[in-house]
């Protein structure tokens, strides 16, 4: 095929800060960066099942690590400027990405059937968007507690068997967590590609590897809940 | 029975052949009509009768051309041209799958989906491909100059013209030029547009920087090519990859993932290497 490209029809450029590409490896990193913070979190949680004092004393360390050598809190501080920093980004390159897929093609087809797509991939953006509603209601819940039914000024172990003696609390945790879940199991496959470390070689080992890291964490975060509703933590 | 498969002959045929029956199929076409580029566009039924299973779909598209012709209608406009499923011109969103795929059963361009994928009383929605960068012109003809447009911004290699050299001056390892090869069997038809949710041209791009950088001709303007064409095709107006795999499903040539893949790992090199879109 032949066209030549009359000067008008150039649009004007935009600088490499627009670039798609490069917005996905923002995306990426700061994906990864949560991950990792899910990992840690997760096996934290399982300090639940050694006992009210050892789940608190956990939760105590956790804001007073590295002291006397630095104030307390100091560790965890930055812990939560980078996870900040990490959402961020991870948001507003979601947004940017959003936006310029539906300025590709405002007008859907009359009739579109799906040919590959996983359900994972399908609920990356809503998905995404409730698991980050959850997010903020689930640190009112626990870490800050005002939305907690035993409420603020509480203990952590108090407040988590509190919330989760509850039904309702407990299918919140559920449906976001397997929200997640889902999120990751695209999410850790997508990454793996934007940052050019995928082939046809390594992709079903690079999927499958997403599916059970999805399951195992999800399954982890789980456990926590379920226990205290059937009454094995409490 | 011979009718279902490639190439199957009249002189085959029995009188329970559907080929061979008096009456082939009927079918009801809902088409996108749409004048021009200004115009709204809307779907528009109509009926095709004796449709043969050996015809291709274009074929039956000609039938209906003919017919609306006859009676002083404005013929469906739609691109074509090989018609031996080569040259990427045609291309069609049948029942709302880029070149019918998700009637077709393995990879095809429209003018090799045959009407054996479709059976007698069916209902059939056809659209042209829908991005922003791909400007319909008529009813189901698109503009697809974004993807010329990205080839010039750097799917090409400098190299003097002349005598073609000696072929063992420079050696290929077998596995790239194998994957080069898979690459290079992209036919630009837009397919990969098409079906992506996000309109995102990265498979078609990443074809032509795998298909180029793989070689060693490719290597001197292997930073500048990637940066370029990611940089021609965002100001075309697709959209971005998230890697949910639709365009490699559509696409007639079965071009992988792992090209995107591929793509972003020399995109992120370059933007290290201190490399900039040219304005």
């Amino acid at each position: 095929m032949v066209t030549v490209t009359q000067p008008g029809q150039r649009r004007t450029p935009k600088a490499a800060k627009t670039n798609s590409v490069a917005k996905k490896a923002v995306m990426a990193v700061s994906g990864i960066i949560l991950v990792l913070y899910l990992i840690a979190h997760m096996i934290g949680n399982l300090k639940v099942f050694a006992g009210r004092e050892s789940f608190n004393d956990y939760s105590h360390w956790i804001r007073t690590i590295g002291e006397p050598a630095v104030p307390a809190q100091t560790t965890l501080t930055i812990i939560r400027i980078v996870l900040l920093a990490a959402v961020i980004a991870h948001i507003w390159a979601a947004i940017s990405l959003w936006r310029q897929a539906k300025r590709a093609r405002p007008n859907g087809y009359v009739t579109k059937k799906a040919v590959a797509q996983s359900y994972a991939s399908r609920t990356m953006r809503w998905g995404g968007v409730i698991v980050g509603l959850f997010v903020v209601y689930h640190i009112l819940d626990l870490t800050m507690g005002v939305a907690n039914p035993e409420g603020p000024g509480t203990t952590p172990y108090d407040r988590l068997v509190a919330g989760f003696s509850n039904p309702l609390i407990t299918a919140v945790y559920v449906i976001a967590l397997v929200l997640l879940g889902m999120h990751l199991r695209h999410g850790i496959w997508s990454a793996t590609q934007t940052l050019g470390q995928s082939n046809k070689r390594r992709e079903r080992t690079v999927n499958l590897f997403a599916l059970v890291f999805s399951v195992v964490l999800i399954g982890g975060f789980l456990l926590v809940p379920f226990s205290v509703l059937f009454g094995l933590v409490g | 029975m011979t009718a279902t498969r490639e190439g199957a002959t009249f002189a085959s045929g029995t009188a329970t052949d559907p080929a061979m029956a008096p009456h082939g199929m009927t079918l009801t076409l809902r088409i996108w009509r749409q004048k021009g580029p200004a115009d709204k566009g809307r779907m528009v039924t109509y009926q095709v009768e004796d449709i043969s299973p050996d015809m291709s779909f274009l074929e039956m598209l000609d039938v209906l051309n003919e017919k609306l012709i006859l009676a002083g209608d404005d013929p469906v406009v739609f691109d074509h041209d090989c018609r031996e499923g080569i040259c990427g011109s045609c291309g069609l969103m049948i029942n709302g799958t880029a070149h019918g795929r998700g009637t077709s059963g393995g990879p095809t361009t429209t003018c090799q989906l045959h009407m054996r994928k479709f059976k007698d009383g069916d209902t059939i929605d056809i659209e042209p491909w829908r991005a922003t960068a791909f400007p319909v012109i008529k009813d189901l003809s698109v503009d697809r100059g974004a993807l010329d447009r990205i080839i010039q911004s750097g799917g090409y290699i400098s190299a003097p013209t002349g005598t073609a050299p000696e072929a063992h001056s420079i050696l290929v390892p077998k596995k790239d030029s194998d994957a080069a090869f898979d690459a290079a069997t992209c036919i630009g038809c837009g397919a990969c547009v098409a079906a992506c949710p996000n309109a995102s041209s990265m498979l078609f791009t990443a074809a032509k920087v795998s298909h180029l950088g793989l070689m060693p001709q490719g290597q001197p303007e292997r930073n500048e090519r990637v940066i370029n064409m990611v940089a021609q095709q965002d100001r075309e107006g697709f959209g971005g990859c998230t890697n949910i795999g639709e365009c490699s499903a559509a696409c007639p040539k079965g071009i992988s993932m792992e090209n995107i893949s591929r793509l972003n790992h020399d995109l992120l090199g370059a933007l290290r290497a201190g490399a900039r879109p040219k304005s």
